[in-house]
């Protein structure tokens, strides 16, 4: 298959300990391009190209900064969410360590585009390793006065703080990130206020993933490659994370529209010892889970809706036969039970719950019953929890439910007792 | 009213007219529609995290919460279909299956708002494996029981431990379902930052945040022949035992409740209001001496327990501005046992001196050593109004239709002053009426201070007396209290004398009161105090009668040494740590 890279085009291109390695490679052109266009417009790309955030939440970026920069009050904020805290996704791991510049760059370009003051990169605890690189990054812009006061001699003046993560998966999730930042336990909270208006220290506050991030130095630099890239709904590329049971698990930059064989056969190498595909789980784990009847779908948002998959986080989760999909989920489940915040009922106490049908179920002794009980919670949990966690804690166990149904079947015993 | 203000929407059908900026779970209780609700809290901080008030919106994926969301123009909201109903029974059963549900010995039977849901909901038996865990009780203080095995959490405990007192002495820890609410290092209240208001245990919504129960102890006393066991009740409690009974918020019920403790087997009856009256005689006494002789100033009032705890714990390099006067139920109690008992020739260890009190700090007040001889404490034990509440349910008393009753001679003589007490303000009120007409000889002008009065915070006034210009201020919550006392470590606080109480609205709202209290019955009490000082016949402390004779025959004068010895007391910095 054809190699296309856009996103990851400066990957191994510059020596990522020097501005003026990235710089002699095109670097801060875009940012120049961006302080003498307007905010708006700068948005306006984004719209154009149609990027939907790639944390997870699918939410379209051009949107989110128009919206961000008109809000009226004052001392505005960047957040770059590098938590990557999704099961089997490694992406922005790539992206920090192998163009830490271009992302630099990004959350500089954010800061204009959104009029903000300060901008914070909330990495993920396990990726201490990457810390380095980044503070250097930062460094040398600012010795460069790319951040700092009076940025290219436009009066604007901005600063990139670093923090490390808690360590919790939630503390990916918009309000919890904010709320770990602060020093508060990284518990979400309800919305509203949503984070535009109030988030960061009370600030509107513009959230991004390190993804998204990345893609807008490229599309302001050479917008054409990515445009004329995917397909009419999902343009340009992605990257996404392959793992599992494939022969060559990593992370591919692909163009939209790609099918799933291409991605697991192809790049990914198949499945390891040529055995079948047991079930595939797209965005980690509060993503939709499949078999292999889905792959020769095209790799989109359009098509996987039509499918009722989820892109998410980018991740491709191959899953053969030797693992039961009752296994699945119940390793799916303890994540989240070992996840949760705990703060709202459904949440607290329904992954348990559905833990120990699950338990029940691998050990046979389930009723007609307990698999009514399970539907239920199942859907109580997404319909009535606090943030996004609860609300997709399920999407594994409620698509095995349509994919699955044979597993969750009650075998009458043949005794009659 | 702006009709932009306004906003239109329908609940189940019924169209309904709200006021920009409410929230669905209010909107529905003007259908008279109640959403089920477990850590919404009319005077707190929405929580939106026990999810039970989730309801249905047209249009939205997901159901919302109630009590979180604000109504919009057109908005229809529906709060009974199935997945409403499957998802508020669902949440319901989750609970419970991680709930000890031993109702029948739990203090909250018959009051907890669990078990009012699960009988609205219809839960006849359990669907999920029963998932509780056997949890410890704390109980190494005299005024607080924590049982964790009970708890929802809410959060509306740590909410008013924050946002009210400031205090911050319980939190959220863990996460999942190790989430639990606890103290700093899983420490027994008493050795946290805990003033032991007892605010939390009214607005807990089960049995997880308790009073430490004495009623069985004043019944065996009752029960014992060789004691005579003489009651006196806070002027507080007489303004909100009645909510209890299903009468209006603020019902004035003293006459009943006379009645109910002389069935429940008291042989005197007295009135707190009388210590009050000797607090203000002592107090304002006090304040002039201060005044005169260039004392520490400000004075504060030390009355309230709580607050006395506070400083001690929070404060203790200010302990100095307390005044040394006893609280009323101290005071009353200190009198009790040595010149009432004297003049009734009763030995003071056969008396069992029982205080009702809207508040659980008393209970750790009355085991202070300082407060009683050789081991012999002035209080021999404290209920609170809920503990009357459930002695009068065990006697069986039909309250509402109760005869009335007076309080017993001596000490159940008091004056208007004493009533107001109980309010926030209100000592303030009564220790000016007095200290004007001693430092002038004149009657005050006015008897009703209006300054000092009402809900606010903080308030301050400037007072003329003679030839001084006092600067005076009342100060109720905690949270308060701790940015007046911010300013006076640093000097930047000119008051001559401060007010305060640790309750919100001062002892009408008091830790020990109904579970049903709130802002809006505490300011009912409030009004209800005031109008039984209107209406009294005596409205100056140290006119009452009683009063007098005791400072004839017995303490010479307010101040004197003899009054200093009975009627003051001292305080002790502290660590963190109470020690009983
Ligand atoms: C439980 C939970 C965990 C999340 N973890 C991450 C994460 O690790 N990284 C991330 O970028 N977004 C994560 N998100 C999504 C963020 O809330 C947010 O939508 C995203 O950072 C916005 O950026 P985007 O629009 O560029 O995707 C998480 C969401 C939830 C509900
Ligand atoms: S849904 Fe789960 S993670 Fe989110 S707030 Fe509720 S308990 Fe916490
Ligand atoms: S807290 Fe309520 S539901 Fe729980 S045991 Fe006590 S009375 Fe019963
Ligand atoms: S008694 Fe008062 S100070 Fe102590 S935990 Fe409860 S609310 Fe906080
Ligand atoms: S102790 Fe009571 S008020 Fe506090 S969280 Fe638990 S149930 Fe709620
Ligand atoms: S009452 Fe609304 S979430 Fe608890």
């Amino acid at each position: 298959m054809e190699n296309i890279k856009y996103i990851t085009e400066n990957f191994g291109k510059y020596d990522i300990s020097s501005i003026d390695s990235y710089m002699s490679i095109g670097g801060f052109e875009a940012l120049r391009k961006a302080v003498a266009m307007d905010g708006d417009a700068v948005a306006a790309v984004l719209s154009e190209a149609k990027i939907k955030g790639r944390g997870g939440a699918e939410y379209p970026m051009g949107r989110k900064w128009s919206q961000a920069r008109v809000v009226k009050r004052p001392h505005h904020c960047v957040v770059c969410n590098a938590d990557e805290g999704e099961t089997c996704t490694f992406k922005d791991r790539e992206l920090i360590k192998n163009d830490p510049f271009n992302l630099i760059e990004a959350i500089i370009i954010a800061g204009w585009t959104v009029n903000a003051e300060d901008a914070y990169i909330y990495l993920r605890a396990e990726y201490a390793c990457l810390r380095p690189r980044i503070i250097n990054a930062i460094q040398q812009a600012e010795e460069h006065d790319f951040l700092g006061k009076n940025i290219l001699g436009t009066g604007w003046s901005y600063n990139i703080h670093l923090y490390s993560g808690a360590g919790a998966y939630v503390c990916g999730e918009g309000t919890a990130l904010i709320r770990s930042i602060e020093g508060k336990a990284g518990r979400p909270r309800m919305k509203p206020p949503f984070m535009k208006q109030s988030g960061l220290f009370a600030r509107p506050t513009c959230i991004n993933n390190v993804e998204s991030l990345s893609i807008v130095p490229h599309l302001l630099r050479n917008a054409l490659p990515y445009m004329q890239a995917g397909t009419k709904e999902s343009v340009g590329t992605k990257l996404i994370s392959v793992g599992g049971n494939v022969n060559k698990p990593g992370v591919y930059e692909i163009p939209f529209g790609i099918s799933i064989r291409d991605i697991i056969y192809d790049l990914a190498g198949g499945v390891q010892e040529g055995r079948n595909i047991r079930l595939i789980q797209f965005g980690g784990a509060s993503g939709k889970i499949s078999d292999d009847r889905i792959l020769d779908i095209p790799y989109s948002y359009e098509s996987f809706a039509a499918n009722n998959l989820i892109i998410g986080s980018g991740s491709v989760l191959v899953i053969d036969e030797r693992t039961s999909v009752i296994d699945f989920l119940r390793y799916t489940q303890d994540f989240f039970l070992h996840e949760s915040c705990g703060q709202c009922t459904p949440c607290r106490e329904g992954n348990r719950h559905i833990r120990i049908f699950l338990e029940k179920i691998k050990n046979g002794i389930h009723t007609d019953e307990d698999i009514r009980t399970m539907k239920t919670f199942a859907t109580v949990m997404p319909m009535s929890s606090l943030c996004g966690l609860g609300e997709t804690a399920q999407n594994a166990l409620k698509s095995a439910f349509t994919i699955f149904p044979e597993v969750f079947t009650v075998k009458k015993s043949a005794g009659g007792i | 009213m702006i009709m932009e203000d306004m906003i239109n929407l329908k609940i189940n059908g019924m169209p309904v007219r709200v006021h920009k900026g409410t929230k669905i779970l209010e909107a529905a209780r003007l259908l008279h529609i109640d959403i089920p609700h477990l850590c919404y809290h009319p005077d707190q901080r929405i929580k939106a995290r026990c999810r039970i008030c989730s309801v249905e919106v047209v249009g939205k994926k997901r159901l919302l919460a109630a009590c979180a969301t604000e109504c919009w123009e057109g908005m229809e909201v529906f709060t009974d279909t199935k997945v409403v109903r499957d998802t508020q029974r669902g949440i319901l059963q989750l609970i419970m299956a991680d709930h000890e549900e031993n109702c029948l010995t739990c203090p909250r039977n018959g009051n907890c708002v669990l078990q009012q849901l699960c009988s609205r909901f219809n839960i006849l038996r359990p669907n999920l494996t029963h998932v509780a865990e056997h949890l410890t009780v704390r109980t190494g203080n005299p005024s607080l029981v924590h049982d964790p095995e009970k708890c929802v959490k809410c959060g509306r405990c740590i909410r008013v431990c924050k946002d009210v007192q400031g205090i911050e002495a319980i939190g959220f820890a863990g996460r999942s379902t190790g989430l639990k609410v606890t103290t700093p290092y899983e420490d027994d209240f008493a050795k946290t930052d805990c003033v032991l208001c007892g605010q939390c245990t009214v607005v807990c919504p089960v049995g997880a945040l308790v009073e430490r129960d004495d009623t069985d102890k004043v019944l065996d006393a009752i029960f014992d022949p060789a004691k005579k066991v003489i009651v006196q009740t806070a002027p507080s409690v007489r303004v909100a035992l009645g909510d209890a009974f299903g009468l209006p918020d603020g019902s004035i019920v003293t006459k009943k409740m006379v009645a109910a403790l002389r069935m429940i087997g008291f042989d005197k009856v007295f009135d707190t209001n009388y210590g009050a009256d000797l607090t203000i005689t002592e107090e304002a006494c006090e304040l002039i001496d201060r005044l005169k002789n260039n004392r520490k100033m400000p004075m504060t009032t030390s009355c309230c327990p709580a607050w006395v705890n506070f400083v001690e714990k929070h404060y203790p390099g200010e302990i100095e501005h307390l005044s040394s006067t006893k609280s009323p139920m101290s005071i009353f109690s200190a009198v009790l046992k040595t010149q009432y008992a004297r003049q009734e020739k009763i030995a003071p260890e056969n008396i069992f001196s029982v205080a009702v009190m809207p508040c659980i700090a008393k209970k750790y007040e009355a085991r202070r050593p300082e407060l009683g001889k050789n081991g012999n404490f002035d209080t021999d034990a404290v209920i609170t109004t809920r503990g009357l509440i459930k002695l009068i349910k065990y006697i069986g008393i039909d309250f509402v239709n109760l005869q009335e009753d007076e309080f017993d001679d001596p000490m159940g003589e008091s004056t208007g002053a004493g009533a107001i007490f109980g309010t926030t303000g209100g000592v303030m009120e009564a220790a000016l009426r007095t200290a004007y007409e001693w430092l002038t000889g004149r009657e005050m002008p006015t008897l009703e201070y209006t300054p000092v009065r009402g809900f606010e915070g903080i308030k301050e006034a400037q007072v003329k007396i003679d030839k001084y210009n006092l600067k005076i201020a009342v100060v109720h919550t905690l949270k308060n209290a701790a940015l007046v006392m911010n300013k006076l470590q640093v000097g930047q606080c000119d008051y001559d004398f401060i007010e305060i109480m640790a309750c919100p609205g001062g002892c009408v709202g008091g830790g020990g009161q109904p579970v049903t209290t709130t802002f809006a019955a505490t300011k009912k009490r409030m009004s209800a105090l005031y109008e039984i000082d209107r209406s009294s016949k005596l409205r100056r402390s140290h006119e009452n009668p009683y009063l007098k004779k005791l400072y004839a025959e017995f303490l010479v004068s307010p101040g004197s040494d003899k009054a200093h010895q009975l009627l003051h007391t001292c305080y002790q910095a502290r660590t963190k740590e109470f020690d009983f």
